[in-house]
């Protein structure tokens, strides 16, 4: 199965945007993690008087209102939407698979339950949801919103799942394989994993990109990320009344998220063609 | 009687992974007035490429090399600008498909499809196209055409989605017909309805067909002329009698023998040994050598030319000089 | 209607039922208290915060909350605002959907037409850099998150150009004896960087549909019969292949809407514009938890009508599925 993704992989890097978007995704994430070392603290005492700078010596993205370094904020905010979205996608894929498998699986009434709750799920735009949930949540820990976030992302990702389930049942492979005496846990193992890996990989990196976006979403309105954390969309949210004076406050936060988004997105793109090369 | 259309050196490229492809390489004949010539060869051998190219329609990034001819009485196809292009389509040469589902768009009429051929090469109004697709319709023999004006193509069976591609293709009185694979996807008794069908319409209209085919079997009695095509190239060409007859070139006679048959003693089936070569890498020499059962030293090194047999009959075999085996 | 159109109504009804039962659920399942306002800012007395939590049901077993909630959502009782107390909230929410129409009327109508117009384009010129640099815009623009684009856009055009108005949806200013055209107009105007927002991060979808399902049906038999017919490139093009390749962007308005709905949060609430969207941001920020519930269930119940629609839409254009 490791074979198969690490194919996968290696086609998606053939193409010049999927290349472009995981170089970017490396950088990012090395620089994110990475750089804090090298920056002013992003805490560091709060300076109402002197306000938010321009960029220029010393602030290469100029600095908020409280006189607090832009890129520093950025970089300490990236780590937490990175790492945020990487867990919560995690999730997300896990739930999906084991829901799909189940569902796929066991068949009958089990299945029609399950696919009737995703279809409701699904009418429920991702944002209700979750506003549904945190928007009363008064002091809510980053690791809630990590599992807010993975718990719903699972149900297009189930529904992939359980088509694979369903079609690899009834494929002569697999009766095949049965009749020379291979055990269910074996054909998981050999048969449905391989093919199912590629689809849920492309959905995981694509579903990265749409729980940064969310996130952020979440954090503008005040109820993602809570501050005194940074974060990309908070950030936003403190810039909107300096907009005028000093829009570099909103510009360089955003940026970040469409950059990262973009490179996330290039690459689940090229995932994807490289899965079906038809539709490139 | 005078050639309606001429075909001479055909060649055709594609680019691939592995190098230059040449899926027709070199093919010509001619097709008269009125006369139904077979195309007949196996999957993979040109057949199909060869007929697009006679309406320019061979798909990209494949590409018809220069040097190529085709001549409609006289006209170079290959040089025509698009309009010209455009009125032959359909005007002068009609085209029907393998495989009638897939040919026929599924969200329109059979009226609208057919009046839209009508109405594409010849000023008229709606009602009057009406009118004619009944009368095509009619013309090919489907029962109850005014109900089937209105119909979808899912609504009719696989026979009858070839009556009405006929029909459409009829539509503006084409002096040539090339019917590519048109009885492959039907059942077997609804074939011989559709080639009867072809058969009356050739006489009624002096329409001339190409028809192109693997099954040697539903060449015999209604061709005119056959060519056998193997390997992007003709391999033998000769009136159908004389093919049947006394079939020269090894291929044909392996065609022949691997087709079963319902009368006569009981003998195995005789496979033509080896598999068809891929179009990237041609055998040196003679294309077929390698499966043939009787080929000579020479026929390694020397690609035959086309050479005479009897009367009107050709083919590209060295056995040619040497008499026959 | 035929047996299938009134199966797939019935269908979209039974999934707003389990729409409902996933709403409540989730509104018992947050830890947080949903009319933890009732007291601090609200100022309410004592027997105000008594009765709307009896309203609320608070005080009451599960399964009876559960009834009366099903009753009311049957009525069309979506309970009393807290911010706005007490104003109900179907009354609200009936207020804001004629803005929160207009708004995605018309992001729609542009988002496809520009949508499927690039996606037709990209498709005929497939693999030339025109099609990989549009592919990459609107991935791009995908990218921004809507509020940020609002911002910018607003930032850009409003205050530094002073070309468009970027804040609600008319201007206060306008005297009262203004002609409807005047009006009309000045609407307009405002709608036109909202809409540019959402449209701009919407159009990625649309186009990258219309561009596979038309290089797929490019491939098929009857585009090639068509050519050999003689017909015209653009009627083989529009005619032929298009007229087939618009089933899969028909199901995108089905699986758009939720995409449209909340972008509109966000981009309604940077611009001022009075529509659900501002209303739930609102009433996120006054922690007004029935406003929220109640236009989660409305738009819910937009996604699910939107994929009706699509049905329908099938419906009209493919003889195959009217069983004809």
């Amino acid at each position: 199965m490791t074979g198969s993704l690490w194919r996968l992989l290696l086609r998606a890097l053939t193409s010049p945007s999927g290349r472009l978007g995981a170089i970017v995704i490396a950088l990012l994430t090395l620089f994110v993690f990475v750089a804090p070392w090298l920056l002013p603290d992003p805490s560091a005492m709060p300076d109402l008087v002197a306000g938010a700078l321009p960029p220029g010596a010393g602030h290469p993205f100029g600095t908020d209102q409280l006189n607090r370094d832009i890129l520093s904020r950025v970089v300490t905010g990236g780590q937490i939407s990175l790492s945020v979205a990487g867990l919560a996608v995690l999730l997300a894929v896990t739930l999906g698979a084991l829901v799909g498998g189940l569902a796929g699986f066991a068949g009958g009434w089990l299945d029609s339950a399950l696919m009737r709750l995703v279809d409701g799920a699904l009418a429920i735009p991702r944002l209700f949801i979750l506003l549904m949930l945190v928007a009363v949540w008064e002091q809510m820990p980053l690791g809630a919103l990590v599992l807010v976030l993975g718990a719903t992302g699972w149900f297009a990702t189930s529904r992939i799942v359980r088509g694979e389930v369903l079609r690899l049942r009834n494929a002569e492979f697999v009766l095949a394989a049965t009749a020379l005496g291979a055990g269910p846990g074996r054909i998981i193992l050999r048969h449905l994993l391989p093919n199912v890996a590629g689809p849920l990989l492309v959905a995981a990196t694509l579903g990265v990109g749409d729980v940064i976006l969310l996130e952020a979403g979440l954090s503008y309105l005040g109820i993602g990320v809570r501050p005194p954390t940074p974060s990309w969309g908070s950030m936003i949210l403190d810039a909107r009344p300096l907009l005028t004076t000093a829009p570099w406050t909103s510009i360089f936060p955003g940026l970040a998220i469409a950059i990262t988004v973009l490179a996330v997105n290039l690459f689940g793109d090229a995932l994807r063609g490289a899965l079906d090369p038809r539709s490139a | 009687m005078t050639a309606l259309l001429e075909v001479e050196d055909l060649r055709i490229t594609f680019p691939t992974r592995s190098g230059t492809s040449h899926p027709v390489d070199g093919v010509s004949f001619s097709v008269a007035r009125g006369e139904l010539l077979a195309l007949v060869g196996e999957s993979g051998c040109g057949k199909s490429l060869t007929s697009l190219a006679l309406l320019r329609l061979v798909p990209p990034p494949g590409q018809i090399v220069p040097g190529s001819a085709i001549r409609l009485e006289g006209t170079d196809v290959l040089a025509l600008a698009p309009a010209a292009l455009r009125s032959i389509r359909g005007r002068r040469i009609g085209m029907i498909f393998q495989d009638p589902m897939t040919s026929l768009n599924p969200v329109f009429t059979i009226a609208d499809q057919i009046s839209e051929s009508v109405r594409a090469h010849q000023r008229m109004s709606k009602r009057a196209a009406r009118a004619r697709a009944l009368e095509l319709l009619q013309e090919v023999g489907i029962p109850d055409p005014v109900e089937r004006l209105d119909n979808y193509p899912h609504q009719l069976s696989g026979g009858m989605r070839q009556r009405v591609m006929i029909a459409i293709a009829l539509a503006s009185e084409p002096e040539l017909l090339i019917a590519d694979e048109p009885t492959t996807a039907l059942d077997v008794t609804v074939q011989a309805q559709i080639l009867e069908l072809l058969d009356s319409l050739r006489a009624a209209r002096g329409m001339a067909v190409l028809l192109i085919t693997h099954d040697l079997g539903i060449v015999a009695g209604r061709a005119d002329r056959v060519a056998v095509m193997y390997a992007g190239r003709l391999v033998e060409e000769a009136t159908t009698a004389e093919l049947f007859a006394r079939p020269s070139h090894p291929y044909t006679k392996g065609l022949l023998a691997s087709v079963p048959r319902l009368t006569g003693a009981v003998t195995r089936l005789q496979p033509i040994a080896g598999t068809v070569p891929a179009p990237t890498a041609w055998p040196a020499g003679c294309r077929f050598h390698p499966r043939c059962p009787a080929s000579l030293p020479r026929c390694a090194t020397d690609d035959p030319p086309a050479l005479a047999v009897g009367d009107g009959h050709r083919m590209r075999c060295w056995l040619a000089e040497t008499g026959r085996p | 209607m035929t047996r299938w159109l009134a199966r797939r109504a019935l269908q979209a009804v039974l999934t707003f039922a389990v729409v409902t039962v996933l709403l409540f659920v989730l509104m018992r399942l947050t830890p947080g208290d949903p009319l933890q306002r009732l007291e601090g800012d609200r100022q309410l007395s004592a027997e105000a915060a008594a009765a709307l939590r009896h309203r609320f049901g608070i005080d009451q077993p599960l399964s009876t909350q559960f009834g009366d909630f099903l009753g009311g959502v049957v009525r069309g009782d979506l309970g009393v605002s807290i911010e706005h107390y007490p104003t109900k909230v179907s009354t609200l929410v009936l207020s804001r959907l004629p803005a929160s129409l207009l708004l995605g009327g018309t992001v729609l109508l542009l988002t496809f037409g520009i949508g499927i117009t690039l996606g037709v384009y990209q498709a005929v010129h497939r693999g030339r850099r025109l099609d990989h640099w549009l592919t990459n815009s609107s991935l791009a623009l995908y990218a921004m998150p809507s509020f940020w684009l609002g911002l910018v856009l607003a930032w850009f055009f409003g205050i530094r150009l002073h070309l468009l108005p970027v804040a609600q949806m008319h201007d206060p200013l306008l005297g009262a004896n203004a002609s409807w055209l005047v009006r009309a107009g000045d609407v307009a105007r405002h709608l036109i960087l909202p809409a540019a927002t959402l449209t701009a991060v919407s159009l990625a979808a649309v186009m990258r549909y219309q561009r596979t399902a038309l290089l797929e049906v490019l491939r098929l038999d009857f585009v090639l019969a068509a050519r050999a017919r003689g017909l015209p490139e653009r009627q083989v093009l529009w005619r032929h292949a298009w007229r087939n390749a618009l089933f899969p962007v028909v199901g995108l308005l089905g699986l758009w809407l939720p995409i449209l709905v909340t972008g509109s949060v966000f981009v309604e609430q940077v611009f001022n514009w009075p529509g659900l969207g501002s209303l739930a941001a609102d009433a996120v920020s006054a922690r007004d938890y029935p406003v929220i519930l109640g236009t989660a269930m409305l738009v819910s119940a937009q996604v699910l009508l939107g994929g009706f629609l699509a049905d329908v839409a099938y419906y009209a254009l493919d003889p195959r599925v009217r069983g004809a």
